[in-house]
């Protein structure tokens, strides 16, 4: 084949799938904007239940770290969140308007002394519960990302 | 009676049965609602024996992990008992990433859970 496609196995978003882009106010519960129609959407296309669980936690822990750490519920800045949805891939990526920050800087909540500290566990979960989690270098982008199996037969 | 938005509390014996109100525990103004309530079952009405039944949560944040935290430290300075029961496998995966598993006291049932308190 002259195209070579099938050396990638990733599914390509372009080719279809739902997505959606829209800025967020620096408010509170504003990611309640976008999460229902996201929940709905990986509905339709065929997620189950526990895989929405763990992409509905990831992108709402990211959210509200983009609005009240990243923008610092500043009302003149907003948070971009733009989303891919396909039968196999969700990739959600949240932008805030803030100076950023080193995600190594966050302490590893699951450490004996840190254990009883009541924050500090949305990174953590947004790591364990996505295929793949990347910051931008200035630290006020994340991507989340999550593939699932193909289908057998 | 206490007027209670985000809970629904019971007595059975000296346990003190909570359920939540809210089947996702999302918004900030909710769960500051949540910890409100729950830390007034300790500080203001001096429950000792605390089961929170997780029966009807299918969802919680973060936010709310750090309101279960903070309340488990007030039991436990208050010399009280905290257990929890009847949590989904999700959120019991959510405890476990986060090693909250070995803080908390869990059980699986409300039955077990309140027979733990004797």
């Amino acid at each position: 084949m002259a195209h070579g496609a099938a050396a990638d196995p990733r599914p390509d978003p372009a080719r279809g799938g739902w997505r959606r882009e829209i800025d967020l106010p620096s408010e509170r519960g504003a990611s309640r904007l976008v999460m229902d129609e996201l929940l709905e959407q990986l509905g339709l296309h065929g997620w189950e239940a526990s895989d929405i669980f763990g992409i509905h936690l990831a992108v709402e822990e990211a959210i509200v770290n983009a609005i009240v750490h990243g923008n610092k519920l500043d009302p003149a800045k907003t948070v971009r969140v733009s989303c891919v949805v396909s039968p196999d891939l969700a990739r959600i990526e949240i932008t805030d308007a803030g100076s950023g920050f080193d995600p190594a800087s966050v302490p590893d909540c699951t450490r004996e002394e840190r254990l009883e500290v009541p924050s500090g566990r949305g990174v953590m979960l947004m790591r364990s519960f996505m295929t793949r989690i990347e910051y931008n270098a200035r630290g006020n982008s994340v991507l989340l990302e999550r593939r699932r199996k193909p289908h057998e037969g | 009676m206490t007027d209670h938005r985000r809970i629904n509390a019971s007595k059975v014996g000296e346990v003190t049965v909570v359920k939540f109100v809210d089947k996702k525990i999302i918004d900030e103004a909710s769960i500051q609602e949540l910890g409100a309530e729950l830390f007034g079952l300790v500080e203001q009405l001096n429950r000792r024996s605390i089961l929170l039944d997780f029966a009807d949560v299918e969802f919680l944040s973060s936010a709310a992990l750090g309101k279960l935290i903070t309340l488990d430290r007030k039991v436990k300075s208050a010399k009280g008992r905290l257990k929890m029961c009847n949590i989904r496998p999700e959120i019991l995966e959510v405890f476990q990433i986060t090693k909250l598993n070995k803080v908390f006291d869990i059980r699986a049932e409300e039955s077990e859970a309140i027979a733990a308190f004797q």
